[in-house]
């Protein structure tokens, strides 16, 4: 489902840089060579970009989409764009955006008022608002899910209750082997 | 539906302190399964009854569980205890005491009384005892007075390693299990062994099971 999104989102970047030396003799193989495309993909070709060699003390206000990759200790607000935090990306901030997708590391709270991704390689510590939220196997979250509902959502909720309510009234069936009251 | 990721869907036998293996036993799923629960259905009743709360889920997060626990209008925590007893319990260098304690704050740190329902899924056989004793405690303190635990443990008396599973509830009365690890089960609970655990709570629901897992509701 979400496979094909992502596609159009997050659409490799054409060019490839080969390997430097460096990297052969740090003893990377050709067949993990992939991964830094994989790594560049992540990063939409239209946001302002922070490498993974910086490291920013301070306030991210951005009226662009922002793609971070390096260091932060601070906040970042984006309220009307997406922040998206690289593989490389360790966030110690509480972060606000309209979309945020979290590759990376984040230490703090984040809040996004359309969406919020956690992809599988993340680490996430801290509170979650948020109106939209897609999880990947694998992460790791510590923290608490706030799902924002909008007041329509409040009379719809109530119809399930009901609903529910009755169920429960007729699962006469289910009721335990066993129950020690004190 | 469930992708694949993190947590292997081919179950390892790898014991905690890695140096042993272990053979699967005989019963428990060894890839992904769907299993109807008559505990999490009576659970997720309650929740549905209740004024909007927070759900703690003890194991790692996934899709599923949010999207359900959202539904319901509820806010939901998660904190997968066992990663930190991993990494935290095996230190020879670290007391007992300062290890549960780092544990707690770790994973078990919310205020007073502010949750209505806890999924600690099978994870409470993988706990040492004392650590198991401060974790109940603990949780005591967390629930608001009427709630609920949600907790599965393993029938077979005799198995020494026991499989632990990613829970994902697929609706209101099924869930889906996903192997993640064979681990050592530190003790075997038996009705009143449980009830002795759970002494302090108000009452505690037994559900007949046919298979390898024993379904049990704990009332704050």
């Amino acid at each position: 489902m979400w496979s094909r999104r992502k596609e159009e989102e997050y659409s490799p970047k054409q060019s490839y840089n080969p390997p430097s030396q460096a990297d052969m003799k740090e003893g990377n193989t050709m067949s993990n060579m992939p991964s830094r495309m994989e790594t560049e993909s992540y990063r939409p070709s239209s946001a302002a970009s922070i490498g993974k060699s910086v490291m920013i003390k301070g306030q991210i206000i951005s009226r662009e989409d922002l793609y971070l990759d390096g260091e932060l200790e601070g906040t970042v607000e984006l309220n009307e764009h997406r922040l998206t935090i690289g593989p490389n990306g360790r966030v110690q901030a509480n972060v606000k955006a309209r979309e945020i997708v979290i590759i990376g590391t984040i230490h703090g709270n984040v809040e996004a008022t359309e969406k919020l991704e956690i992809r599988k390689e993340a680490k996430l510590v801290g509170d979650i608002r948020t109106a939209r939220i897609v999880i990947e196997d694998g992460a790791y979250f510590k923290g608490s899910i706030d799902i924002i509902k909008q007041d329509v959502g409040k009379q719809e909720k109530s119809q399930p209750r009901q609903q529910a309510n009755a169920a429960a009234a007729a699962s006469s069936t289910s009721t335990p082997v066993a129950e020690v009251k004190r | 539906m469930f992708g694949a990721g993190g947590d292997s869907h081919e179950p390892h036998a790898k014991l905690r302190n890695g140096a042993a293996t272990a053979a699967w036993p005989p019963g428990c799923p060894t890839t992904e399964s769907t299993r109807a629960s008559r505990g999490l259905e009576q659970f997720l009743l309650s929740l549905r009854e209740m004024s909007t709360t927070a759900v703690l889920d003890l194991g790692p997060i996934n899709q599923e569980n949010t999207d359900q626990v959202s539904n319901l209008g509820h806010r939901i925590y998660f904190s997968d205890i066992l990663r930190p007893l991993d990494s935290i319990w095996d230190d020879p260098d670290v007391s007992e005491h300062r290890k549960i304690e780092e544990i707690l704050d770790q994973t078990l740190n919310y205020p007073e009384s502010c949750i209505g329902g806890a999924m600690v899924w099978d994870t409470f056989q993988h706990l040492p005892a004392p650590l198991l004793e401060a974790v109940v405690e603990r949780l005591y303190y967390l629930l608001n007075p009427g709630g609920l635990i949600l907790a599965f443990f393993h029938a077979d008396e005799k198995a020494r390693s026991v499989p632990n599973y990613s829970y994902r509830i697929l609706d209101a009365k099924n869930m889906v299990l996903t192997p993640r690890q064979l681990r050592p089960r530190e003790q075997f609970f038996n009705n009143r062994a449980l009830e002795r655990m759970f002494q302090n709570y108000g009452a505690v629901k037994f559900f007949l099971t046919r298979d390898h897992l024993r379904e049990v509701i704990v009332k704050r």
